[in-house]
């Protein structure tokens, strides 16, 4: 958790710190969504997500249009207790100026959810282009949280106005 | 990966739950998830109950997504799977349908995540281009890579075996050897370089979508981490390198020694340049067998010895059968893209059983000529001990006979295969040894 109370919700601040997976939602140069499940990265003020350049569509998306949500919805990688759902919504900006070591200012948080991600760099030579990583930096502007997961009920929604 | 959309919908069905996202009126995404209902037979999901409030309007462009990981405590994740599938909204009693028109995903149970990746290259290149930079990678990890120095066993063994014959004979010269073993890695290296780079401009490293570690060249060129430029100057200062230490060990130690190094040159060159790409030819492995079996060992030898010795020609074809089985083995996951840049190696011209077979074969052969050299007094007794490497070639068979179709399950036969080649090569060595101590 993070020291400072965070711009989200508890209750999916809590979520977000175990979620594996979530399911980023981008625009597409033809205005539909496309979802990405990606890792979920969250420092009590922006979401994080990163991504090799080797699956450079999505960033491609993002620098068109900023508009993204990102949901968690699987009990599995989501392993919370008790279990629950939610989307944020919110505006993504893409941070490419340093793709080799720009991302590892998030080795910290990744390293909580993915401890193999140490084993991995050390073989950074093998797999190279992986590790050329842009990070997709998302400030929250919306919230939506299913208690129980259960999202045949209304969600509580939380505007989150003017965050810098 | 695009799919059809009755195979996704198929798919989709053995997922927990589905997420259906759409674009709000205030322009950002939304994403609700619930359970759903799929029939493939009218490419149809059915998801809800959902609440009135979080129902996509009708009529609205839809993103049904189907997501899937197995968590590994402590280490990560692994399953990874999703389905994508796109329609448009139909909404009534408070669930939303959607018949798929498009649809895309992912199983790494199907399309492992390295080729995958593999797949991702020229979007990497893309972007790169798009944001004005370049794939970056220390200059020792370049050279390590470029060079692909752990391959260098394949010298080092014959040359070893070359010096351990001369010893056995009283004849040993640790430093002429030493140059030797210097001139001779210096080949292997121009070679490995000169043969990314004809792959490079064939395209058949490029076509390749499923290297590994052992196969597939060295990718530097591919991944844009080295240019043409400075691979074409590693390979000519390798080649200047082994030439020089060449007729410098030629002038000290006897101008028969230029033969070797001819052989072992000509033989470096007409492996893959054109036009006699002895490689595509399915000519690779005897090329591979005379240049690291016979040449290298005699090199080794002569440098000490300051002569021949069929001695030394017979003890190396045991390491030459098993370095040619390296090569070959290596090919197996290759011959995909081998084949669509026309390099035909024998396991792109070979069924799968021919391949296995006459790698059961030459492994018995490569075994069986040590016992016979003992019987035949050729070699010393004590080089029996090549037999303790024996095992290794078993495994090694069984592993590419049960994962010839999936490069990334062959990596440890492969592995194994390559610890073979140096397993049995450095007992030989052993036994030379030992045959000279006592």
């Amino acid at each position: 958790m993070p020291e400072e109370p965070g711009v989200l919700p508890p209750d999916v601040e809590a979520l977000l710190d175990v979620a594996l997976v979530a399911e980023l939602t981008v625009v597409d140069a033809t205005g539909r969504p496309i979802t990405y499940p990606l890792i979920p990265l969250y420092d009590g003020r922006h979401l994080f997500m990163t991504s090799a350049v080797l699956f450079s569509k999505k960033l491609r998306h993002l620098k068109a249009n900023a508009k993204v949500s990102v949901a968690l919805t699987d009990p599995v990688g989501v392993p919370a207790e008790p279990f629950a759902r939610a989307t944020v919504q919110g505006d993504a900006r893409v941070l490419d100026e340093d793709l080799h070591e720009g991302w590892e200012a998030l080795l910290p948080l990744w390293r909580a959810k993915e401890p193999a991600i140490d084993a991995f760099l050390k073989k950074r030579f093998g797999i190279p282009l992986f590790f050329e990583r842009s990070v997709i930096e998302i400030t929250p502007r919306r919230a939506l949280y299913w208690a129980g997961g259960h999202t045949e009920a209304a969600p509580v929604v939380t505007e989150l106005l003017d965050i810098r | 990966m695009a799919l059809a959309p009755a195979d996704a919908v198929e798919r989709a069905r053995s997922y927990s739950h589905a997420v259906v996202s759409w674009i709000d009126d205030d322009g950002y995404p939304t994403s609700v998830a619930a359970s759903f209902t799929a029939d493939p037979s009218t490419a149809r999901v059915d998801v809800g109950p959902l609440d009135r409030s979080t129902l996509p309007p009708p009529g609205r462009e839809l993103c049904i997504t189907f997501s899937h990981i197995r968590p590994q405590p402590g280490i990560g994740y692994d399953e990874r799977r999703y389905v994508n599938l796109w329609g448009v909204a139909e909404v009534g009693d408070g669930r939303v349908r959607l018949t798929a028109t498009r649809a895309t995903g992912w199983d790494e149970a199907e399309l492992p995540f390295m080729e995958y990746a593999e797949r991702g290259v020229p979007k990497a290149h893309a972007y790169f281009e798009a944001v004005g930079g370049r794939p970056r990678l220390s200059a020792w990890w370049k050279l390590f890579l470029a060079t692909r120095l752990p391959f260098l066993t394949a010298t080092i063994v014959p040359i070893a075996l070359g010096g351990a014959v001369a010893a056995h004979q009283d004849r040993f010269a640790v430093g002429y050897w030493l140059l030797a073993l210097l001139a001779g890695c210096a080949v292997h290296i121009g070679l490995n370089v000169a043969n990314d780079l004809f792959d490079d401009l064939s395209g058949a490293d490029a076509a390749n979508t499923t290297p590994t570690p052992f196969s597939g060249g060295s990718r530097v060129l591919q991944y844009g981490l080295v240019s043409r430029r400075q691979m074409v100057a590693l390979c000519l200062g390798a080649y200047g390198l082994a030439i020089a230490l060449g007729l410098v060990l030629a002038a000290t130690r006897g101008w028969g020694l230029m033969w070797i190094g001819a052989a072992g040159l000509a033989l470096s060159v007409v492996y893959s340049a054109p036009p006699f790409n002895l490689v595509a030819r399915g000519l690779g492995e005897p090329v591979t067998a005379a240049g690291f079996g016979p040449v290298m060992t005699l090199g080794g030898y002569f440098v000490c010895a300051q002569r021949f010795s069929w001695e030394v020609v017979y003890a190396s074809l045991p390491v030459a059968i098993l370095i040619a089985l390296v090569l070959y083995v290596n090919e197996i996951p290759d011959r995909a893209g081998d084949a669509a840049a026309g390099k035909r190696t024998l396991p792109v011209r070979w069924p799968a059983d021919r391949v296995v077979g006459a790698y059961a074969v030459s492994t018995v052969v490569a075994f069986g000529l040590v016992p016979l050299g003992v019987v035949l007094g050729v070699l010393p007794a004590w080089t029996l001990v090549t037999l303790l490497a024996a095992p290794l070639a078993r495994r090694a068979y069984l592993g590419i006979r049960a994962h010839y179709d999936q490069p990334y399950a062959l990596m440890p036969a492969m592995q194994t295969n390559i610890g073979l080649h140096l397993a049995a090569g450095m007992l030989l060595v052993t036994g030379y040894v030992l045959a000279t101590v006592f």
